[in-house]
């Protein structure tokens, strides 16, 4: 049988990558180019900065990825690409470059949601089996995903202010650490206590909604009232305490999801996916649910990576997705909300 | 040689097709700003109606900048994707090179103006000499005042074409009748002059290398490079 080969894209914030996949799961080459260096200049991402960098490096990240691969045009099947949600000049970068690629070598192109992305990295692992849930967290996104099916995707629930990578970095912030502040926050986590017990927001709320803004407001109170009186605050507890919080709340909506809706499989996605603290509880979590896995997505693939988009990208070809030459980047693009029949 | 010429660096787009000196099918849009969903569309279509593969191109011609950020970045990515992708040439030419290509004059000074807003502009001075167009003053991202200096020292005339609204009235104050104001369609660039323009200039040696003329930092980078002025910029972006 002829191999699926897909030439995919991803340029959605601050990385820029192409990867060739073969058949959806096998990764023959994953280029990743990250900008995290040129933004730590200014303790974030600065839109108009990565958009240059991605114009910088989008060719030749494409021929590392087929070299990498050791395929040539005429061999791909499709080229796939994010076409949202992301910065708009950045995914606009990836998308052109796609649809250039896609128009000289008269290859078929599938524009792919960022965070189908993001799940579908789980299945260069393993075969998705369905019904399964995501929990999808990264510094953008903090959403419970059903998916009844392949190519479908009902939210269930997300948060209502801050995503819970966005609060990992601003509470970073206050600790004088650097974004992305995830990683070092995580690991001195391990090191404290939760002393401080902060609020676990919405956590008892008859919703799979999430909220971090109160939680970053009170762990940035705590440390400034601390500051105004002089005392010192530990930073691994304080890092334990709000990391405590993220993780009872992400862990509990998680398990009110997966008894509404039983299924096979839980995949846990996105950059903060790579979170020690989180996986280990739903690691901890899952073995009250004895009908349902967890896939782990593997941490070289939570970040940002066109291989993931690949693995979406097959799946979406399966099922006819297709762009054209118009195609556009959808800076806002969501998935749709679960339509409950029974009200 | 079949050559496609690319110009989105402001609102209008101008794409041609080009087989040597001959016009094929060129298309010029200024109803839009929508460059990211018109921009292949037209290419593809244009190729197509010039009964072309786009395997049968030998070379892109990009106006790179200055201009709209997204702009020249669409126009850019696009040419340099395609280039790269297909493994042809790529030449390079700034956008007020490509506006002044309009102004066939001799004896006159051109001066393509793309508003910068508050007085501020991309601009440049060029002049047609032995058939060909010269650069007289670097393209640059100026204010009106630094500009009006800069030109005084010529005693030629000076034509303004683009986005000469802002400028007309203060630029007369200072230069009397040596300016003229090219007519408004002359501000409109043609992809067909850019193609041309580029037949006979060298391609650029790295595709992966081009990025477009910015001519302007950031104000992120900007603000950093005051306060970190011997910092290296060349590793920021790592492949990992
Ligand atoms: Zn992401």
């Amino acid at each position: 049988m002829a191999r699926d080969l897909v030439l995919s894209f991803e340029t959605s914030c601050d990385e820029t990558s192409v990867a060739v996949i073969e058949n959806g799961n096998r990764i023959l080459s994953n280029i990743v180019a990250t900008q995290i260096k040129s933004h730590q200049r200014f303790g974030g991402v600065v839109p108009e900065v990565a958009s240059r960098h991605h114009i910088e490096q989008i060719t030749s990240c494409i021929g590392d990825a087929l070299r990498g691969a050791n395929v040539t045009y005429d061999e791909l099947t499709s080229v796939a690409v994010t076409y949202g949600p992301g910065l708009v000049g950045a995914l606009l970068i990836g998308v052109t470059a796609a649809k250039a690629v896609a128009w000289a070598h008269h290859l078929p192109l599938v524009p792919v949601n960022h965070l189908a992305g993001h799940i579908y990295a789980a299945r260069l692992v393993e075969p998705i089996e369905f019904p399964a849930m995501a929990l999808v967290v990264s510094g953008g996104h903090t959403e419970l995903v059903y998916m009844p099916e392949e190519n479908q995707f009902q939210i269930i629930g997300e948060t209502r202010d801050d995503a819970a990578g966005e609060a990992y970095d601003k509470i970073g912030r206050v600790l004088g650490i650097n974004y992305p502040a995830g990683k070092p926050v995580d690991e001195l986590a391990h090191k404290g206590q939760d002393t401080f017990h902060f609020p676990r927001a919405m956590d008892a709320d008859d919703n799979f909604d999430f909220s971090f803004s109160g939680l970053k407001s009170a762990f940035i109170n705590t440390v400034h009232h601390a500051d105004q009186i002089g005392e010192k605050l530990s930073h691994e507890d304080l890092a334990a305490s709000f990391q405590q919080a993220v993780v009872d709340v992400l862990a509990d909506k998680t398990k009110r999801a997966l008894k509404e809706f039983p299924v096979k499989q839980l995949i846990l996605a996105g950059g903060v996916a790579a979170n020690q603290g989180l996986r280990d509880r739903l690691t901890k979590e899952i073995a009250g649910f004895s009908d349902t896995k967890l896939e782990l997505v593997p941490l070289s693939l939570c970040g940002d990576n066109a291989a993931m988009i690949g693995a979406a990208g097959e799946m979406l070809y399966r099922h006819g997705v297709r762009g054209d030459a118009t195609l556009n980047a959808d800076p806002g693009l969501e998935f749709e909300w679960l339509v409950d029949e029974a009200k | 040689m079949k050559i496609l010429a690319i110009n989105t660096s402001n609102q209008p787009l101008s794409v041609a097709v080009l087989d040597n000196d001959c016009l094929l099918a060129q298309t010029t849009l200024t109803t839009h700003r929508k460059h990211a969903e018109f921009l292949m569309l037209v290419i593809e279509d244009l190729v197509q109606k010039a009964d072309l593969k786009p395997t049968d191109l030998d070379r892109v011609v990009v106006a790179d900048g200055p201009g709209s950020y997204t702009g020249i970045r669409m126009a850019t990515t696009a040419a340099k994707t395609i280039a790269s992708t297909l493994g042809i040439e790529l030449v390079t030419v700034s956008s007020l090179l490509n506006l002044a290509l309009n102004i066939q004059e001799k004896d006159t000074l051109i001066n393509p103006i793309f508003d910068g807003r508050n007085q501020n502009m991309f601009t440049g001075l060029y002049r047609v000499k032995d058939g060909e167009m010269q650069n007289v003053i670097a393209d640059q991202h100026t204010n009106l005042t630094k500009w009006l200096e800069a030109v005084s020292h010529y005693d030629q005339q000076i034509i303004i074409l683009g986005d000469t609204d802002p400028f007309e009235a203060p630029m007369r104050e200072a230069l009397h009748s040596r300016l003229a104001v090219a007519n408004p369609y002359l501000g409109i660039p043609s992809a067909t002059l850019l193609g041309q323009y580029g037949l006979d200039k060298s391609p650029v040696s790295s595709i992966d290398a081009v990025v477009p003329r910015y001519l302007r930092l950031t104000k992120a980078e900007a603000d950093w490079k005051k306060l970190h002025p011997n910092e290296d910029t060349h590793d920021y972006v790592e492949k990992v």
